[in-house]
């Protein structure tokens, strides 16, 4: 049996591998996930036939614990997994992610808790070493190292100190993308208190190596915790993105180290290989937005320059203009290039923006999609979206194809988009963006920006383009004012 | 079981492979990636299996059951989530005429 086991688990690492190089190229991902799906199924199923569980004298009420768990945390998963609005799926990535950790911490929880007991009943006179113990009859184990194993014990800790980080920071990630935490700010000189927690956090992780009594176990896991909340919450929301991708990565580096812990190939090939290449994943997201993952971490992005200052002290006013104006310059423009954002997606204007584009391109009217790389709330986020309202891939366009294509354009149409056009990020070294690439849209003719009001954009950075000479703002709710422009389109 | 050394390159070759895997990813498949390595995680749910299943009392059965519960929501969800988003990635739609998707 444990032959089929081995080999099983061998053949899901495959997959997962084979899954997840397919799922690189938009051609076979949809096969990717399958391939990884079944490999999941197969270790899944064969690990209720592994020995330790069968070996156990509690097995039977194990067993039932076992599909009891898996039935209500599946069951819950599927279901806000299939309810989810597409807007809102990278804080469901962050969640789940989240209950990775989570896992991978408790698994080392338990692991611990056995080993800490073995040494409790080899500390009672005349104590029995348990008949799994790994310490011999001469020698009893005399603290949880001893009892595990040197290499064991370090890998289970640093799995759980990873595990719990990654556990409660999703947590607060998926609040704050949720909208559900909206601060920025926990205590005063933030930094140093993670500082001095993370050396107390190791210090009770050596104290946990050498540990005969609960206690130390119990702190070790509590101050993971508050540190994993402590280094989230200073995180702007525009770098989100990149702290769910690192927490991603993280788990399973956590993961592939439980994995040694239970002396599992499965779970140390998957883990490692999701914690190189979500590390790999987390600076390519920080490169597209000009962020270095130190800096996502350390310099509070937003949260100084957040606060709506008004528009006027820069200088220009912002020019108001009315949806039947928008929709005669566009009707009779050679070329709209369409910008939109996440706001876009939060007010579902998505079908009605794919709706305005087919009357458009009735008229003849060359119509494109510009899609920032960090367009929405993770990269690809958008293309996503705009794939579900079924915009045709060939109308959408990247930042380097579009880029010189924009002074050639009549109008230019952001929808719920702020800092990818913000020429900030290209003149002034003092914007916060400084250095991102944007698109150019103020090389068009007209730019017209569809906005719910005159407040800064997400990341909280005054945007210069608004002021513009060729830029005309119209206020309103995403949704309905593209349904005006579609109106005034048709009436023409 | 894997020990020692052994365990030491699977880890290393492991993360070269990972490595490998990502370095030629196109931007729009980002987030739909990410969602699918978060669901290869998912994996720690046979950790969890067994943690549970060594389990020998009450404690160690709450916290394994906790454990499988947290474990079996990362494999799900992060399937249903990566599943739903590449659907849209479905090959007709790269090229097909304007509105005969969906």
């Amino acid at each position: 049996m444990s032959i089929v086991i081995q080999a099983s688990y061998f053949l899901a690492a495959v997959l997962f591998i084979l899954g997840l190089k397919q799922m690189s190229s938009p051609v076979t991902a949809r096969r990717g996930i399958l391939w990884a799906g079944f490999g999941m199924i197969l270790a899944t199923l064969v690990t209720f036939a592994a020995p330790e569980l069968y070996e156990n004298p509690q097995r039977i009420t194990n067993y039932v614990l076992i599909i009891v768990a898996i039935a209500i945390g599946g069951g819950y998963a599927w279901m806000s997994g299939k309810k989810v609005a597409m807007t809102d799926m990278p804080q469901m990535i962050a969640m789940y992610n989240g209950m990775g950790g989570g896992a991978a911490a408790t698994i080392a929880a338990v692991e611990l808790l056995k080993a800490q007991g073995e040494v409790a009943r080899a500390a009672e006179p005349g104590g029995m070493l348990s008949s799994i113990g790994i310490g011999s009859a001469e020698h009893l184990p005399m603290n949880i190292s001893e009892a595990m194993g040197v290499d064991i014990t370090i890998l289970a800790i640093v799995g759980a100190i990873i595990g719990t980080i990654a556990f409660s920071g999703s947590i607060i990630a998926w609040a704050k993308l949720d909208g559900r935490l909206n601060t920025n700010k926990l205590l005063p000189q933030q930094q140093i208190i993670n500082l001095i927690l993370a050396i107390v956090l190791i210090g009770f992780a050596i104290a946990v190596y050498f540990a005969t009594s609960l206690t130390p176990i119990l702190v070790f896991f509590g101050i993971a915790l508050v540190l994993g909340v402590f280094i989230t919450v200073p995180v702007g929301g525009a770098d989100m993105p990149v702290i769910i991708s690192l927490f991603n990565a993280l788990t399973g580096l956590a993961v592939g180290f439980e994995g040694y812990v239970l002396g599992n190939a499965a779970m140390i090939i998957a883990g490692t290989v999701v914690g190189s290449a979500g590390s790999l994943l987390t600076h390519l997201m920080a490169k597209a937005m000009n962020r270095s993952v130190s800096n996502v971490f350390f310099s509070g992005f937003g949260t100084a320059a957040a606060g709506e200052a008004a528009a006027d002290e820069s200088g220009g006013s912002m020019k108001e203009i009315q949806a039947q104006d928008v929709g005669i310059m566009m009707a009779y423009a050679s070329q709209v290039v369409i910008i939109p954002g996440y706001g876009m997606a939060v007010a579902q204007a998505q079908h009605k923006v794919w709706e305005l584009t087919q009357l458009l391109t009735e008229k003849g009217v060359k119509v494109k999609f510009a899609i920032h790389p960090v367009a929405g709330r993770m990269p690809g986020h958008m293309n996503v979206l705009l794939a579900e309202a079924g915009v045709p891939y060939d109308l959408i366009y990247d930042m380097e194809d579009i880029n010189a294509d924009f002074p050639n354009t009549t109008v230019t149409l952001v929808i719920g988009a702020n800092d990818v056009v913000n020429p900030a990020a290209k003149k002034d070294p003092a914007s916060p963006l400084f250095g991102m690439p944007i698109l150019n849209a103020e090389d068009s003719d007209n730019v017209i920006v569809i906005k719910r009001g005159r407040g800064t954009g997400f990341s909280g950075v005054e945007n210069p383009l608004f002021l513009l000479d060729n830029t005309r703002m119209l206020f309103g709710d995403g949704q309905k004012a593209v349904n005006e422009l579609i109106q005034a389109v048709k009436e023409l | 079981m894997i020990e020692g050394l052994a365990a030491l390159y699977i880890f290393m070759l492991a993360g070269f492979t990972g490595y490998e895997i990502i370095s030629k990813v196109p931007v729009i498949l980002h987030t739909p990636l990410m969602s699918g390595s978060n669901f290869v995680h998912g994996i720690v749910l046979v950790g969890a299996m067994i943690a549970l299943g060594i389990a020998e009392n009450t404690t160690q059965q709450a916290i394994g059951f906790v454990a499988v519960l947290l474990a079996a929501g990362n494999a799900v969800g992060g399937y249903v989530v990566t599943e739903r988003m590449l659907e849209m990635f479905k090959p007709s739609e790269k090229k097909s005429p304007a509105g005969e998707n969906k």
